[in-house]
């Protein structure tokens, strides 16, 4: 379709001021936050509420025009990478929160809402939203639902798909579809948000969506332990999870790690420690101070060489920090980073990291391992440069690699950053080709015309 | 004009530095332009992206490119977040002087750059002149401020509330100033920069005063130059080099044991893009450096070096908020010093909500997008009013202009001031 032709079909929809199509505005939206080349969208629009985000879907429909949905473009997957001569959805003109329910305890929202404003309006209320993902400061729920975002709070709190109660979508027909509702308890129909969790744009786009909210934990206590060994730390990691214990971050920092933060910030972390656990348990007072001391003890026994646990909320910003400090203090080192997410059965860490190691001697690559130790989701971080093509290829292998130990432990290709375009060539490894074909069918039955975010994670033609 | 193919050459000389953004668009949270429009055009990840792709010929837009640039406030807030520290504000530096080395500097900016600016002598008399003549434009419109506005439609000023020149500019109270080291055993040379000079010489007078106070000797030549942000920021390398040459002479054959000044932009320009964007002869640049080294602002000097104890007593007056320039906070990292001069300012201080944010006022951003620049600054204006105070102090005379307008026009009764004149006044 001629440029004039597809601006005529959306300006009277969306407004003339919501419509982008020099090459300049389509070239800022053929990428995101993936280590991917990008892909020229034909145009970019800006629909600023649902009657006319439903239109737009249909037009697309109509017009057997791909359509990619985009919110904070921080995918690390290529989930938000659009079809050449397709359309950009933008959904950053639709950020109202439209409810937070102090007495059920829930919270409605338009799919534009960045998450980090959402968590703290809801705190203004008393009240908690816990996912929390790395780029929650500029993600959008609607994007951390379509890609079922994780973060640092997993183990205790779970991850998105766990507080999504119910949307509303737009089928390709420009359709309003609701699925799940207001109640704890909801059986009516098929289990549509379950679908749609996770589903990466590929099924519908997102109108609202109805999150539950949970009383925050009164108090909270972090820990840093150190060990000498990579395997005491993960038998530690196991242990405090077989003591019954569950605490709301649970995250580990390799050697390579430490030292590049201490590098980075010179904040005290003991350069020669081969990992570091950083440890913090939540909830009522009495609950805390028990389970801080348990684990204390845990890690003791687990050969943790010394142990320093935050007394006030500067300390305890001091330990939080170092975490935080991790992927930009790797980043600086190289000017590629290419961050993987491929997650094993937590039991299974020790054996991970042995094999995170092999590979990177064995290709020569520089990997700095951090991550959810408590819920199995490391995040190994190759540093490179992309421009050199000869240790690319070395990079794309190990990457390879690294898939197929994850898989060979029971793991799976990603914990939370998403199949996007990525890693969708990998997933028969893990799930076999009869659940791909269910996939297909699916999507083949609701998108005939392929129009919802093609080529990620779903295939037509999976083989 | 020179071809794309060119072009692109030219920026490929950037590509080291534009190849470390890793688009992970965690700028998106702190860009004040993109906070207003949401387009990604408009935030740091996105411009970084138009000219890698111009830089590999995977975009063929330079006018469209060039356009986005110039939506930059330069306030760096995206630069101090940066999590993989990429070097943006040299880069956008470096952009703009390959676009304008493309497109040709505009004729009206040559003519105020090439032929103002880059000749104090001119650009001091005509501002002279004109401030004789300004009452019969413009009217005062807030006394406590002391800002007018057009009396006629005025394409130039719009429906803007500025603070007009000076009728006695600083070089006419000071027209040079040489006094030896006092009981401080200190020695400073001073720059006061042209919007002090010429619109707040209360700042300078201010200075002065501070500095005669604590026994600091004082150098401050005649015939000081413009720092050289204005025309490096629009790309003109040639005049930023010709100024810094003008300056460094001025400088450079006397001793003293800092160079001192009350301008957030004037100091990081000096101490940060002198050495860095200078590219004409080594022996000037060698001086440039020099220069840079020695330089402060004026209350990180008197705090840091002259060691001025804050005066921790409860005071019961009026209350001050502070606005950081982001040329203190986030080119230099300068925030306790002013904070801790004003509260020895005898006010109480208060923090305001999001004092870092930039007041949206950026130089020529807010001749090119005044609009977009209203929009931030009403944002800031909310902010200062919320805080209860009677006083907002900064300590950036371009800041004041822009925090003016925006108070003014909402009649806001609170006073615009430079740290430097609070701290001189309760002296």
């Amino acid at each position: 379709m001629s440029k004039n032709n597809i601006e005529k079909l959306f300006k009277p929809v969306v407004g003339e001021d919501n419509v982008m199509t020099s090459e300049t505005d389509r070239y800022a939206y053929s990428y995101d936050a993936a280590v991917l080349d990008g892909e020229m969208p034909a145009i970019v629009v800006r629909p600023e509420n649902s009657e006319t985000l439903g239109e737009v879907v249909k037009l697309c429909n109509d017009n057997g025009l791909p359509l990619t949905v985009r919110g904070g473009g921080t995918n690390l997957s290529g989930g938000t990478i659009p079809k050449p001569g397709g359309v950009v959805v933008l959904t950053n003109s639709m950020t109202k929160i439209l409810e937070i329910n102090e007495e059920d305890l829930y919270a409605v929202v338009e799919p534009g809402v960045v998450t980090a404003q959402l968590a703290a309006q809801v705190a203004s209320s008393g009240l908690f939203y816990p996912p929390d993902p790395g780029s929650q400061t500029v993600s959008t729920i609607g994007g951390n639902v379509a890609e079922n975002a994780g973060g640092l709070r997993g183990l205790k709190y779970g991850v998105t798909k766990d507080y999504v109660m119910g949307l509303e979508f737009f089928d390709t027909g420009g359709n309003l579809v609701k699925a799940g509702g207001k109640t704890v308890k909801c059986v009516t129909g098929l289990n549509l948000s379950g679908l749609m969790v996770g589903s990466e744009g590929t099924l519908g786009v997102f109108n609202k969506i109805i999150l539950k909210l949970i009383p925050p934990p009164q108090a909270a206590k972090s820990m840093l332990a150190i060990f000498d060994s990579v395997k005491a730390a993960s038998e530690a990691v196991a242990a405090i999870i077989a003591g019954k214990i569950l605490p709301a971050t649970l995250e580990m920092m390799d050697n390579f790690t430490i030292r590049t933060v201490e590098n980075f910030r010179r904040a005290g972390l003991p350069t020669d420690a081969a990992a570091l656990l950083l440890i913090e348990v939540d909830g009522h007072p009495a609950q805390v101070a028990d389970d801080a001391a348990r684990v204390e003890t845990i890690c003791r026994e687990n050969d943790a060489r010394e142990l320093r646990v935050a007394s006030d909320q500067h300390e305890r910003n001091a330990i939080w920090q170092a975490r935080r400090d991790a992927l930009p203090a790797l980043a600086k080192l190289k000017p590629t980073c290419v961050l993987e997410d491929a997650t094993v059965p937590r039991s299974k860490i020790p054996a991970m990291i042995e094999a995170l190691e092999l590979i990177s001697k064995k290709y020569q690559l520089t990997i700095g391992t951090f991550g959810h130790a408590g819920d199995g989701n490391l995040h190994p971080t190759i540093l490179t440069d992309k421009r050199d093509k000869k240790e690319w290829e070395k990079v794309e292998n190990a990457i390879d690699e690294i898939f197929d130990c994850a898989l060979g432990l029971d793991g799976t290709l990603s914990g939370e950053h998403g199949i996007g375009m990525a890693k969708a060539k990998f997933m028969v490894r893990e799930v076999g080709k009869a659940s791909l074909d269910y996939a297909t069918r699916i999507k083949a039955a609701v998108d005939p015309k392929n129009i919802l975010n093609p080529e990620k994670m779903v295939r037509r033609n999976n083989g | 004009m020179a071809d794309i193919h060119k072009l692109a050459t030219l920026f490929k000389e950037l590509d080291d530095e534009l190849v470390n953004c890793m688009r992970c668009g965690m700028c998106q949270a702190v860009c004040p332009v993109f906070g207003q429009t949401g387009k990604e055009t408009d935030v740091t990840r996105g411009k970084i992206a138009l000219l890698d792709g111009l830089a590999n010929h995977l975009l063929q837009d330079p006018d469209g490119v060039n356009a986005t640039l110039s939506r930059c406030l330069m306030c760096g807030t995206c630069e101090a977040n940066c999590p993989s520290g990429v070097n943006i504000m040299n880069i956008f530096l470096k952009a703009r002087a390959i676009m304008t080395g493309y497109y040709g500097l505009p004729p009206i900016k040559k003519a105020i750059f090439r032929g103002l600016l880059a000749n104090p002598r001119l650009f001091n008399s005509l501002t002279a002149i004109s401030s004789h003549f300004q009452s019969l434009f413009t009217k005062k419109v807030d006394e406590l401020l002391g800002s007018s506005c057009a009396r006629f439609n005025n394409p130039v000023i719009g429906d803007r509330h500025f603070n007009t020149l000076a009728t006695k500019p600083f070089r006419r109270i000071y027209p040079k100033i040489d006094t030896p080291a006092g009981h401080s055993g200190l020695r400073v040379a001073l720059y006061p920069g042209c919007v002090v000079d010429k619109m707040f010489p209360s700042i300078g007078t201010a200075t002065v005063k501070a500095l005669q106070h604590h026994g600091v000797g004082i150098f401050m030549p005649s015939g000081q130059a413009c720092c050289g942000i204005p025309v490096l920021s629009s790309g003109d390398r040639q005049t930023f080099n010709e100024l810094v040459e003008q300056n460094v002479a001025r400088f450079r054959n006397d001793r003293f044991d800092y160079l001192v000044t009350p301008c957030a932009s004037c100091t990081a320009t000096i101490k940060e893009l002198w050495p860095k964007m200078y590219d004409g002869g080594q022996d000037i640049q060698t001086l440039a450096e020099e220069l840079a080294n020695k330089t402060m602002d004026i209350s990180q000097f008197l705090i840091d070096v002259i060691g001025v104890q804050v005066d921790d007593r409860e005071a019961a007056g009026e209350s001050v908020t502070y606005h950081d320039p982001c040329h203190l906070k986030n080119s230099l990292k300068i925030s306790e010093q002013p904070r801790k001069l004003l509260q020895s300012s005898g006010k109480q201080f208060v923090e305001m909500a999001d004092a870092a944010t930039c007041c949206g006022c950026g130089g020529t951003f807010n001749v090119h997008h005044y609009e977009m620049s209203k929009k931030i600054g009403t944002k800031k204006a909310e902010n200062i009013v919320a805080s209860k105070a009677t006083t907002v102090a900064t300590s950036c005379p371009a800041c004041m202009m822009q925090i003016t307008d925006m108070l003014s026009r909402r009649n806001a009764g609170i006073s615009v001031k430079h740290v430097i004149e609070l701290y001189s006044d309760n002296l």
